[in-house]
């Protein structure tokens, strides 16, 4: 047991636990921020999906002490307020879900992505996106739906909002 | 189907459904109902035979005192114009919860803004059998447009009252009634106030012909995505109370284990609550790596028995089977004609055999539940297809009455026919009552592929007699295990014998996604493609040459049009077609395949798929459906399989068991028939069942090779 200092979606939190514990298991049963999804527990579906120092992780097989005094961005701090990010807006207009569980993790997913690559062609997309797993089926609304983000937020970058 | 495969006892539709006692208990009375909810008007929807019953004064006669007890759906229209409908269906992804809004709103003429949909909650909506067999659409939309559209009458029954005119003067629009001549016109909420109303339908209120439809039939995006892309909406395993504990059960090491003994000291002395009870070993505490800990710290020792693996599975399925053991009831048996004289006197005989695997479901969030008791009363929200049919079991396994069980489903991560037990809110259950607190229990990945059930395997003989023309005379099909969905056939045969054979099998099965109709369409429209290609006839010609149904012959014709079928191709590519007639919905589609000719890789590159399920009632969800079954379809036909032995299962992780991921996705073409005249039906499943065939006759188009069992290619394809 130890005291773990975090920042999560830009707030400080304190958690008492093992530094072994994982961080998707801190995020869900100490801070309540249940948006981040188990899914297999071995990195292998992507449902966990979270940003570290803007980057995607698998939250379920990273070790709370390895994050201590990094930037961790949940699916909760992605929107802005009322506004979402353009991800998130871009899911809703290409209806790229049924189930929805594993939306959370795609979206951080795609986040990561086009912060990297801010016009990834289809193909990238699919390569980055490969270890997140939809069981409905819904891959080619999201592939579209990334796309439509990356126009979208193509005029926002350029003025240097991006998130 | 013809009028001559009409004889015979039909073959029930599946017979791994779970078998649930409809209970019929209502507890609400009405003065309650309105103290729930407010004043205002209600109108409720009873079953048939209750409608029936009610004709004859039944159910009159507590007119003002309770509800009648068969209701399936209601409806209350608040004063504040709120309209709330409640049903026991439930939301697993299908998005019902925005389709059936669509229905209410087009026949109440109200936005869609304003209706909540109370779902799956066993207290607060009336039983429901579950959500499965493709029957929200034909069913639940029916009878809440038929709710709504009574709700609408009332409404406007009302105005006339207060206008003094004749109701066939007045219209419904946009949430108002209005007098198109006098100019005057009132909200729902302002003819909803100071309002006790029911009433009760059946009335005969005509709906709204779905050419006319202007909410229903458009693609109305989900209602509540905007929870979903934010991460706020709470699903069952994120669902908390005050004080909870988290739940671990001591798994066996392999099915079929009884316990010998158990030492669970130590777990105790960790602070856990643990339960030894039977064969239910499990522990509760502050965490669940606490838990995780209490487990471990127990010594166990169990008992088994030496089972069969994977590798003997279809031996041992048909086996069974010819060692004396009742080839399946009567319900199981088809024949018309004369079925060996038809062999006899048939040009070319052709007998084959295929197979289909044992699959995981998958649902991406696996089992979950949170249970808390007050008193002797248990609360437990749960992800199931069946939340009347848990409350069954939770009633059963504490020895309680099933009006002290509340069930409550949160919209949940999946399903695919994989939750339709109550495994995990019996164990929730059960640990509440030892610890006196809520306690939540959310399997693991492993826990889900070992405890939860999976698709049945099966073998499938098929022996087809035709003549020289390409006329289908002789049909025997036999099918051990995988079920009897979808095994007769729609093609116009005179001479049929159809059995399916109940054996014994070795692991834990269920209900699936389309149930055994995968399997036997996969059987039925591969011996199609070989026996089109023994005649050296077009696939196509052959099938519509012994296809009489206008409706299957049409989704035939409408793909193979969008595939370009007939279109030349490259060595390497091959040209497939699969479909057929299953949950009331017809499918044909068609898969384009590349075989790589030194990896000998198999890639679905393309798949048409043309959907008729009568008047559409969302087009994009429908597209988005047919997309998902053709993804999740590609698994099952390609790699999925589960193996086991000893009562283990070898590959029950996602590192080790494939699901389809992005980079196997084809490029999907969907063409949706949309036929007004005929009554909307469900569509999560007949989608799936034309993949897998489409899928093999196209691996022999491009190979000349025959695959005869699912999946067709789980390490690619071997040179043969």
């Amino acid at each position: 047991m130890a005291t773990i200092h975090l920042a999560v979606n830009e707030k400080p939190y304190s958690v008492d636990t093992d530094p072994q514990t994982s961080l998707l298991t801190v995020l869900r049963e100490h801070l309540d921020l249940t948006g981040s999804k188990y899914g297999c527990g071995e990195g292998q579906c992507g449902a966990c999906t979270v940003l570290i120092d803007g980057r995607a992780q698998r939250s379920c097989i990273t070790r709370i002490g390895t994050v201590v005094g990094k930037k961790i961005t949940t699916i909760e701090g992605l929107a802005e307020g009322d506004h979402l990010h353009p991800v998130q807006q871009a899911f809703l207009d290409e209806g790229a879900m049924q189930c929805a569980y594993c939306t959370s993790g795609m979206i951080m997913s795609a986040v990561s992505l086009l912060k990297k690559n801010p016009d990834p062609n289809e193909k990238q997309i699919i390569d980055f996106m490969e270890g997140n797993v939809c069981r409905c089926g819904t891959y080619s609304r999201i592939v579209r739906a990334i796309q439509r983000a990356a126009k979208a937020q193509t005029p926002a970058m350029a003025k240097g909002v991006s998130r | 189907m013809s009028a001559k495969t009409k004889v015979g006892v039909p073959i029930e539709p599946e017979r791994y459904e779970l078998r649930v006692v409809l209970p019929y208990r209502f507890d609400l009375d009405r003065r309650d109902f309105f103290r729930f909810l407010g004043a205002g008007i209600v109108v409720v929807s009873v079953l048939q035979p209750a409608a029936l019953a009610q004709e004859s004064g039944g159910a009159r006669r507590r007119r003002g005192e309770s509800l009648p007890q068969e209701i399936n759906a209601w409806l209350h229209l608040g004063e504040d114009g709120r309209v709330t409908v409640f049903t026991g269906k439930v939301e697993v992804g299908q998005n019902i919860r925005t389709s059936l809004s669509q229905a209410v709103s087009e026949e109440l003429h109200v936005p869609i803004e304003q209706i909540e949909m109370i779902m799956g909650d066993t207290q607060l909506t009336p039983f429901d059998m579950g959500t499965f067999g493709s029957r929200t659409t034909p069913t639940m939309n029916l009878q809440l447009r038929k709710v709504a559209a009574a709700a609408r009458d009332v409404l406007i029954g009302i105005a006339a009252a207060q206008w003094n005119t004749g109701p066939q003067h007045l219209v419904a629009e946009h949430g108002k009634v209005s007098d198109p001549q006098t100019h005057r016109s009132l909200e729902y909420a302002a003819l909803t106030k100071g309002q006790q109303l029911t009433q009760t339908l059946p009335a005969e209120d005509p709906l709204i012909p779905a050419a006319n439809w202007k909410i229903a039939g458009q693609s109305t995006p989900k209602l509540d995505g905007r929870d979903f892309v934010t991460g706020r909406h709470r699903y069952p395993s994120d669902q908390k109370l005050p004080n909870m504990l988290y739940g671990k059960i001591l798994r066996a090491p392999s099915f079929n284990a009884t316990l010998v003994s158990a030492d669970t000291k130590a777990a105790a002395q960790m602070g856990a609550t643990v339960v030894l009870d039977g064969n239910f070993v499990g522990v509760a505490a502050a965490t669940t790596q606490a838990a995780e800990s209490a487990i471990a710290a127990i010594h166990a020792e169990w008992k088994s028995e030496p089972q069969i693996s994977n590798k003997e599975l279809f031996d041992y399925l048909r086996k069974d089977a010819s060692q004396g053991k009742d080839p399946g009831g009567d319900g199981d048996h088809f024949e018309t004609g004369s079925v060996d004289q038809a062999f006899r006197t048939a040009d070319h005989r052709l007998q084959q055999t295929y197979t289909v695997s044992y699959i995981a479901h998958v649902p991406l969030e696996p089992r979950a539940a949170l249970a808390t008791w007050d008193g002797d009363q248990l609360t437990v929200w749960t992800g199931t297809q069946r939340p009347f049919g848990v409350r069954g079991q939770l009633a059963e396994a504490f020895h309680i009455p099933e009006e002290k069980v509340r069930v409550l489903m949160p919209d949940t991560g999946s399903g695919y026919g994989g939750k339709h037990t109550g495994e995990t809110a019996i164990e929730a259950a059960r640990l509440a009552r030892a610890a006196k607190r809520p306690v939540s229990v959310a399997w693991t990945r492993e826990e889900e592929f070992s405890w939860a059930y999976f698709r049945p395997a099966g073998v499938i003989d098929v022996s087809s007699g035709v003549r020289s023309d390409g006329t289908i005379t002789a049909w025997e099909f036999h099918n051990y295990n995988s079920g009897s969905a979808g095994i007769r056939p729609y093609y116009e045969i005179p001479n049929q014998r159809i059995i399916f054979h109940e054996v014994r099998y070795p692991l834990r099965q269920g209900s699936y996604r389309a149930l055994a109709a995968t399997a036997n369409h996969f059987a039925r429209e591969s011996h199609l493609d070989e026996l089109a290609h023994a005649l050296k006839m077009d696939p196509l010609e052959f099938r519509l040459k012994n296809l009489k149904n206008e409706r299957l012959r049409s989704v035939f014709e409408a793909a193979a049009k969008q595939f370009g079928w007939g279109k030349s191709k490259t060595p390497g590519k091959g040209f497939g077609m699969g479909g057929g007639y299953e949950k009331l919905g017809n499918i044909a589609t068609f898969a384009e395949v590349n075989v790589d000719k030194d990896s000998r890789e198999v890639k679905v590159v393309r798949v048409v798929s043309a959907f008729e399920c009568g008047a559409i009632v969302n087009p994009d969800n429908l597209r988005n459906q047919i997309e998902g079954s053709n993804v999740q379809g590609l698994g099952g036909a390609l790699f999925e399989a589960i193996e086991f032995e000893n009562g283990k299962i070898l590959n029950g992780r996602l590192s080790e068991y494939r699901v389809p991921r992005f980079s196997d996705v084809p490029v999907l073409e969907t063409v949706l028939l949309d036929r007004k005249d005929i009554p909307s039906v469900g569509a999560g499943e007949c989608p799936m069942v034309g993949l897998a065939p489409a899928i093999a006759n196209a691996i022999f188009d491009a190979t000349g090779v025959r695959l005869r069992g699912l999946p067709l290619v789980p390490n690619g394809l071997k040179a043969s």
